[in-house]
């Protein structure tokens, strides 16, 4: 359970967050919003990427600001563009960085890395660089690096932007079968359409939470 | 060289233990020190084609290591020849690409991990002055992982600049690409972050 309580932030001279409140428990969260509305913050305010300027978020009872290591291990997080995410030059070695803290034997680590690749069909890549993976590719190897550490919550910015629609298809399937919590943001409005609840951003406060389909007209609206 | 092309075979060379190579790379550049007559320098080139052959490396591959030498290694070369001699040019050519074509072979018979994990245990005594190894292994993959990814970075800048008709001004190109490669920086500190550097 994530629990924000009076989030306040305010990075350099602009306020980004004013007093948001949430009890994050349902399985799949959707948060939409404009560019600039906040909803990034938002998201890298569960896993302590951004610190609350004022107020507590608190992942499992775990304080983000005091205990951020420990938090970023339940909460995984998936970036917009999977270059900044892959740290490691090629795929195999990316997956095994994911697991390094874990001091696992070279055998084990190797196997787990290879289960993993074979699960999303990257197995043929093991020993590619990284930077010679298609764009979906890439981010499928980001899910998959995030995924080997078998975090209990997902946490996705705008994981599809940059794809396809087939690859958008393929990464929204993969998040559905997820076992996590996952809480995607996104601009794809139908990915969340299934989801259990909605979160609409709009200049650093959430205007509306509700079901999919009322927060997503509020949502419309709004843009409109 | 160093853009993460390991090519996966199964070969003696493949097999060798990355420390192994890296000192064998050390001790056969030293060695190459004392090349410079077109006979010796001839040796060397026909035992690193040998070495090759053995890790299975085609010719295109192979030359690929080589190719930035393309325009350095002639000036050298007519300089040399002008100054010393032609047995002597030959032979300080021969080493410098020998050289070359020995480290590439080694980054393409090792993994960059197999290559970090040596040049870990290798400075651990370091570790008594407060070095910590496995952070210096750390930064040695992250850059060779950011070289195709600034590479990219760069390329979308000449596009971009080429669609506004500002490929001559150096301003239009140095400026975008130096803050995206910041940008990447941040993000890249980020991911670290997210995926748990800092345990």
């Amino acid at each position: 359970m994530i629990v924000l309580d009076g989030v306040h932030v305010r990075l350099g001279e602009r306020d980004v967050l004013h007093g948001v409140d949430l009890t994050l428990t349902e399985r799949r969260i959707g948060v939409v919003g404009a560019n600039g509305s906040g909803k990034s913050t938002l998201a890298r305010l569960l896993n302590g990427l951004v610190l609350p300027t004022r107020g507590t978020v608190t992942v499992d009872g775990l304080d983000t600001a005091r205990q951020g290591a420990k938090v970023r291990r339940t909460v995984g997080f998936v970036f917009t563009d999977p270059d900044a995410q892959i740290v490691m030059p090629t795929v195999a070695e990316d997956l095994a960085f994911s697991l390094r803290r874990l001091r696992l034997d070279p055998a084990e680590r190797d196997r787990r890395v290879h289960a993993a690749l074979a699960a999303r069909s990257l197995a043929d890549h093991a020993d590619h660089p990284a930077h010679l993976l298609s764009g979906g590719q890439k981010q499928l190897l980001a899910l998959t690096a995030v995924l080997i550490t078998e975090p209990s919550v997902l946490v996705a910015d705008e994981p599809t932007t940059l794809l396809d629609l087939r690859n958008t298809r393929q990464v929204a399937a993969l998040l559905a079968a997820l076992p996590q919590q996952v809480v995607l943001v996104t601009h794809d409005l139908h990915l969340v359409e299934e989801f259990d609840r909605v979160l609409v951003v709009d200049q650093g406060r959430v205007v509306a939470d509700d079901a999919p389909a009322p927060a997503l007209d509020h949502y419309r609206r709004l843009m409109a | 060289m160093l853009t993460g092309t390991y090519v996966d075979r199964d070969t003696p060379l493949h097999r060798a233990p990355a420390g192994l190579k890296l000192v064998v790379l050390l001790v056969l550049s030293v060695g190459l020190l004392t090349v410079r007559d077109p006979i010796t320098g001839g040796v060397a080139v026909v035992v690193v084609t040998g070495l090759y052959a053995l890790g299975r490396v085609g010719p295109r591959t192979a030359w690929a290591q080589v190719r930035p030498l393309r325009w350095f290694v002639p000036v050298v070369f007519t300089v040399q020849w002008l100054v010393l001699g032609l047995d002597a040019a030959v032979g300080l050519s021969t080493r410098i690409v020998v050289l070359v074509a020995l480290a590439g072979l080694v980054t393409l018979t090792t993994r960059t991990s197999a290559l970090m994990a040596a040049v870990e245990r290798a400075l651990t005594p370091l570790r008594l002055v407060g070095v910590d190894p496995a952070r210096i292994a750390l930064v040695l993959s992250l850059t060779v992982r950011s070289i195709p990814v600034l590479a990219a970075l760069a390329g979308r800048v000449r596009e971009a600049q080429r669609a506004r008709g500002c490929e001559r001004d150096v301003r239009a190109f140095a400026v975008p690409l130096v803050v995206g490669a910041l940008r990447q920086a941040d993000a890249l500190g980020e991911a670290l972050q997210a995926r748990g550097l800092d345990d």
